[in-house]
């Protein structure tokens, strides 16, 4: 049963179908929670144990353990969960996966099929919960699809734009009496669906056509290039050109940001010289990033004058927001390929762009990310400089949702893809926790680090004792500022600092319950104590460490574009504008 | 614009569902749907008909293309084709307005299927408009029941929406 050649001759249950399928995939590790509809699965796993299969302690978690499997490595994240509760609580972490893009493939236990639709124990229609959470789901009902239709979802969850695919598979399909000869079928074809790979050459050639005519150009680069693997690609188009570059949320990492050309995140908490420049760009190259109305602002107001060059491997993300000039519809790795080559083709010297970076480095002049560094507060955007410090810039760092994931985003220069893992377009709180297990366990060895608040933390705190359990060595930065920092922002700026409900009253000691869990606890009041702390907790290279860091509650997240406003109009730490007018 | 699209479907359960929610979740008009099995058992053949602005349509499109049990989609109204909407009605038919009704059915090519002492059934095929024009048509008062298909479209000349 444990080879993995096409034809085994293994007569299999639909039970052991699951795992020898799952096998044949190459899955390493499956994110689980049992129950009675997939037991005869739980049962299969026990015998064969051809793969780890890592117990959660909630289906959330699981899914976003998986999510971040998927995001650290490139590869499928999987996850198995029973039917009814199990399943819908699966849900936000698929949901989470689908907006942004990560492939997943979750196995859902369903209840018979001759009881499905009599509301039986257990039983919630999961493919329609799931429908419009997912890039595609099945029902199978009949144990001769299943090797197909999990061979089905691995190449849909994959390939295109990625997403995560729910298989829902009645118990009694995994019936372990009942046995049929087992074939996996390698190379799977569906005459309705067929991803675009490479771009139209006619398209790049016009594309080429304006970035050579630019004297205002920018890149502007989203979660796209990560996912299509296009970042070596994208840095040689990149440094041949000399244009600069801003990164969304989702696309940090994929250009170094170490590097001169990267010119900030933009968007709401974007830097002041990247919102400038996209409001000033004659040529906006937008490269797998999806026009969302945290980076556009208002519609109206957005890149004005610009001519604006889209590559993306989804049609349907092209002109959905904004209009635009030249699309290219194509996986990200190979249009840059293309595009790089054809620039460079035709490029005859250097383009001048003298005049454009004065101008941007006038903007840079602001220092708009400034803070107050004799504060004798530890201010959160110290702690993340310090943490960048002290682990040298190479980390996993994942994050859950608000302010501190805004200053991690501004403050740990990424210069790798895939190292930074955070819930970008659904906004999850409680991802971080769940997404450093599957991160550790994708990489024993590297160090990897959850930056939280104290709201966040606590929607998936039970993952502590998975850690425990498999002794994983995160590192939990919790900014504790006492309140829902980001909520509490907004209350701030736009209710009158009317803040209801923002503040979390009744925390728990997380030193001890991080202590109870079997870890290592340690609460940091000083920013002196705090790079010592910190290199103290990463020396403990086999120990969970949860740092309660207490951070200054009044920090905000700066600059700010209010919803709904023009790119161009920022709102600047306090004392900051003045300078501007200056 | 009114646009009229051809989609051709995996015949797969939840195929329906898919598109249905597709309208609902990203609040698309849509005026009209229909699906059945074509002569290829593994495919069905759904139409459907919406209004919106350019932008919406292209949007319309993409997103029915993206659905992974969509095979072929064609929008109808991109050229020259024919549509037709079938159309069951009816209406009270006692002494006074029986021949008058009548007259009206011949003068639509409509077919009086159904006969009582007090009623028709009147069948009519033909492009929407047209049965909107004879339920105009209809004197005051005396319908009683309207029931339509909603249209389904074919392309004009030997192309065909198929695989
Ligand atoms: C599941 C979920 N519920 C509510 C929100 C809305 N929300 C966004 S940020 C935030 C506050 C987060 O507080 P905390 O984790 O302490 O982070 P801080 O902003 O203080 O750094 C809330 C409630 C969300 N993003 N996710
Ligand atoms: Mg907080």
């Amino acid at each position: 049963m444990k080879t993995t050649t096409d034809d085994t001759g293994a007569v299999l249950s639909g039970a052991e179908i699951v795992v020898q399928a799952l096998c044949d995939e190459g899955v390493e590790l499956v994110f689980g929670y049992p129950g009675g509809s997939v037991l005869h699965i739980y049962d299969a796993l026990f015998k064969h144990g051809g793969m780890r299969h890592i117990l959660v302690r909630h289906e959330q978690g699981a899914a976003h353990a998986a999510d971040g499997y998927a995001r650290a490595t490139g590869k499928c994240g999987v996850c198995l969960v029973t039917s009814g509760p199990g399943a819908t609580n699966a849900v936000t972490g698929i949901a989470t996966a689908y907006m942004d893009s990560i492939p997943l493939v979750v196995l859902t236990g369903q209840v018979p099929t001759p009881v499905i639709g009599s509301d039986a124990f257990q039983e919630v229609d999961t493919v329609g919960i799931t429908r419009p959470c997912v890039k595609h789901n099945f029902l199978v009902k009949d144990v001769r699809d299943l090797a197909v239709t999990i061979r089905k979802a691995f190449h849909i969850a994959t390939t295109g734009r990625p997403g995560p695919v729910v298989i829902d598979i009645p118990k009694d399909v995994t019936d372990p009496s009942i046995k049929i000869p087992y074939y996996y079928p390698r190379d799977i074809q569906l005459r309705s669906y067929n991803p675009i790979a490479k771009g139209h050459p006619g398209q790049i050639k016009k594309a080429v056509e304006l970035m050579l005519q630019a004297t205002r150009p920018i890149f502007y680069i989203g979660g796209g290039v990560i996912l299509g693997e296009g970042s070596t690609s994208l840095i040689e188009l990149v440094r041949s050109s000399g244009f600069p570059l801003t990164s969304t949320l989702m696309g940090l990492g994929a250009f170094p940001a170490s590097d001169r050309q990267f010119i900030g995140m933009l968007g709401m908490h974007g830097t002041y010289e990247a919102n400038m420049a996209m409001h000033d760009t004659d040529v906006l190259i937008a490269i797998g990033a999806r026009f969302d109305d945290r980076v556009t602002g208002r519609i109206a107001d957005f890149c004005p004058h610009a001519k604006i060059i889209h590559i993306d491997v989804d049609p349907s993300s092209i002109s959905k927001n904004v209009r635009v000039d030249v699309p290219i519809v194509g996986q990200v790795a190979s249009v840059l390929a293309d595009l790089t080559q054809l620039y460079q083709e035709r490029r005859t010297e250097a383009q001048n762009l003298t005049e454009w970076w004065v101008k941007i480095d006038g903007w840079r002049q602001l220092n708009c990310l400034e803070y107050d560094r004799t504060s004798a507060l530890i201010k959160p955007q110290f702690a993340i400089e310090t943490l960048h410090q002290v682990t040298n810039g190479d980390l996993y760092l994942t994050s859950d949702v608000g302010q501190h994931q805004m200053f991690a985003a501004q403050f740990y220069p990424f210069d790798k893809p895939r190292r930074w893992i955070n819930s970008g377009g659904l906004g999850t709180m409680g991802f971080g926790l769940p997404a450093a297990v599957g991160v550790q366990l994708a990489f024993p060895n590297a160090p990897v680090a959850c930056v939280s608040g104290e709201a966040s933390i606590l929607m998936c705190i039970q993952e502590l004792a998975t850690c425990k359990q498999y002794n994983l060595p995160i590192k939990i930065l919790l900014l504790n500022n006492g309140y829902m920092g980001m909520v509490r922002q907004w209350q701030e700026l736009f209710y009158e600092s009317r803040y209801s409900h923002s503040y979390v009253d009744a925390l728990p000691d997380f030193v001890k319950l991080a202590e109870s869990f079997g870890h290592v606890g340690m609460r940091v009041t000083q920013p002196a104590d705090l790079a010592p702390a910190l290199q103290e907790a990463f020396a403990l290279q086999d120990r969970l460490v949860f740092l309660d860091v207490v951070v200054d509650p009044t920090a905000n997240v700066y600059p700010m574009i209010a919803a709904g406003k023009g790119q161009h109009e920022m709102h600047l730490a306090p004392g900051m504008a003045e300078r501007e007018l200056a | 614009m009114r646009h009229i699209i051809a989609v051709l479907l995996e015949n797969e359960a939840g195929a329906l569902s898919r598109v249905a929610g597709l309208f609902s979740a990203r609040g698309y008009n849509i005026e009209s749907l229909t699906v059945a099995p074509t002569d290829d058992p593994t495919l069905s053949r759904m139409t459907l008909v919406t209004t919106g602005s350019e932008e919406i349509v292209e949007q319309i499109k993409k997103q029915l293309n993206k659905l992974i049990d969509t095979v072929k989609l064609l929008d109808l109204s991109d050229g020259p084709h024919i549509e037709r909407e079938m159309m069951m009605v009816k209406v009270r038919a006692e002494r006074p307005d029986r021949e008058e009704l009548k007259r009206l059915a011949d003068i639509f090519r409509a077919k009086i299927i159904d006969v009582t002492d007090t009623s028709y059934v009147i069948e009519l095929t033909g492009a929407s408009k047209k049965l909107d024009a004879f339920i105009d048509a209809v004197p005051e008062g005396l319908l009683i029941e309207v029931v339509r298909s909603g249209p389904t479209g074919i392309t004009r000349g030997e192309k065909g929406l198929t695989l």
